[in-house]
């Protein structure tokens, strides 16, 4: 149907008398070469990955027995917001460090998600330390700074995601924390009372 | 048979097109990818914003799999071979010529030192099913603990390739203490600086990073 009609171009006359015979066409059968091409095709794109895999880069913050109590970086409660990765891809946040176990923080639950999700609680926080820092209650140099704490039962994606969220909202301060039992009593004492209120 | 013959049409195609077709895609696969290296597990690393390509040589790679079992490896033949020669020596295993060329051409390994003789002596489909039930590499979050394996193949494969990149592979559903004794680990030998693979996500829109690659790409224009 497609062939188009060669036999006006190809071939040549035979000579006077001799009646005009079958001419051949000039044309190859493709099909076998498509065919082959497109085994190739497929071989590559099974075989072969298309994108090379990106990384991320982490800093753990140096740690060294040996290094003296006056050379370690302090942070300031008003500075700081913990951030503790618990179960079933729960995050559980709050303001300051979580150092004193009689107070305990207001805990919030979050998720990772588009709207109203961890992200815009890290946002708030980033305006907040702004906001001191005009008011001069916090030096000019001092950033907002988040302490992660995956508990035992969070994901590596989890983790993977609150490292994300950092690079995402530009956070320059940002440190993965080994959880407390202090923290884990938090958890628990919300869950708690969560349940209650229920 | 009719008196009138109809002027038959020929019903091949003009498969030309078609092949032109083919062989560009076939072109574009080969130039655009590269082999897929071969994993001993089947890894879904979660993904980031981050765009910093993995390096192409010296890197250590450290595989977990959804079940918290460790593997490793490093990239690089000769490495690999010069790899074992030095474990070999450190944990005493006796391996003979023909394991360690095994272990030099292979992928990475997920066994405990003293399994490391037997599976190498194996063929590589005898391997992968090994890969499937075996423990991984024993790790422990402190680096002195005799039984931490992993901590002496990091130690030995930077004293291989001091260059070496440490990457790590992790699952996404791999729970994370599996992942903290890897990086206590790594701590352990006072490496601080490490790369996540991850897979690719896009900006989301509205926020601080999605605002400075709107900058980055903006000023290259000009």
């Amino acid at each position: 149907m497609a062939e188009m009609d060669t036999s006006s171009q190809g071939g040549h006359k035979k000579g006077p008398g001799v009646k005009k015979g079958k001419k051949q066409s000039t044309r190859v059968d493709l099909t076998p070469m498509v065919d082959l091409g497109f085994l190739l095709i497929t071989f590559f794109m099974f075989t072969t990955t298309l994108s090379k895999p990106k990384t991320m880069q982490i800093n753990m913050p140096y740690k060294d027995e040996n290094i003296k109590e006056d050379e370690q970086t302090k942070l300031k409660a008003s500075q700081s917001m913990t951030v503790l990765l618990s179960k079933s891809h729960r995050i559980y946040y709050y303001q300051g460090i979580g150092d004193d176990p009689t107070k305990p923080p207001e805990l919030k639950v979050t998720y990772f998600k588009q709207k109203d999700g961890i992200r815009d609680a890290i946002i708030a926080k980033l305006k907040d330390v702004e906001a001191l820092k005009a008011q001069g209650v916090l030096q000019p140099k001092d950033q907002a700074a988040i302490l992660i704490k995956p508990d035992t039962n969070s994901t590596y994606s989890d983790l993977v995601n609150m490292l994300d969220e950092m690079s995402i909202n530009d956070v320059k301060v940002y440190a993965i924390v080994d959880i407390s039992q202090v923290d884990r009593d938090f958890i628990t004492a919300t869950e708690q009372a969560n349940v209650g209120a229920q | 048979m009719p008196k009138v013959k109809m002027p038959r049409k020929s019903t091949t195609v003009d498969m030309t097109a078609m092949c032109d077709v083919a062989f560009l895609l076939l072109t574009f696969f080969m130039l655009a990818t590269k082999f897929k290296p071969e994993e001993p597990v089947t890894v879904t690393t979660p993904s980031s914003i981050s765009e910093i390509p993995l390096p192409d040589a010296d890197i250590m790679l450290i595989t977990v799999d959804p079940k918290g079992r460790i593997f490793f490896s490093i990239d690089n033949k000769n490495m690999r071979k010069d790899l074992i020669d030095n474990i070999d020596d450190y944990k005493k295993l006796g391996l003979t010529q023909q394991e360690k060329l095994s272990f030099a051409i292979g992928s990475s390994v997920g066994v405990p030192f003293s399994q490391l003789k037997s599976y190498l002596d194996m063929d590589p489909d005898q391997q992968k099913t090994v890969n499937n039930t075996t423990p991984g590499i024993p790790a422990d979050t402190s680096v002195t603990n005799e039984n931490n394996e992993l901590a002496a193949w990091i130690r030995v494969a930077r004293n291989t390739n001091p260059k070496l990149r440490i990457c790590i592979k992790a699952d996404g559903n791999a729970s994370y203490p599996e992942i903290k004794k890897v990086i206590s680990t790594l701590e352990g030998w006072k490496i601080f600086k490490f790369n996540l693979i991850t897979g690719l996500k896009g900006v989301p829109p509205g926020t601080a990073a999605y605002t400075m690659k709107q900058n980055a790409t903006g000023n290259k224009v000009q």
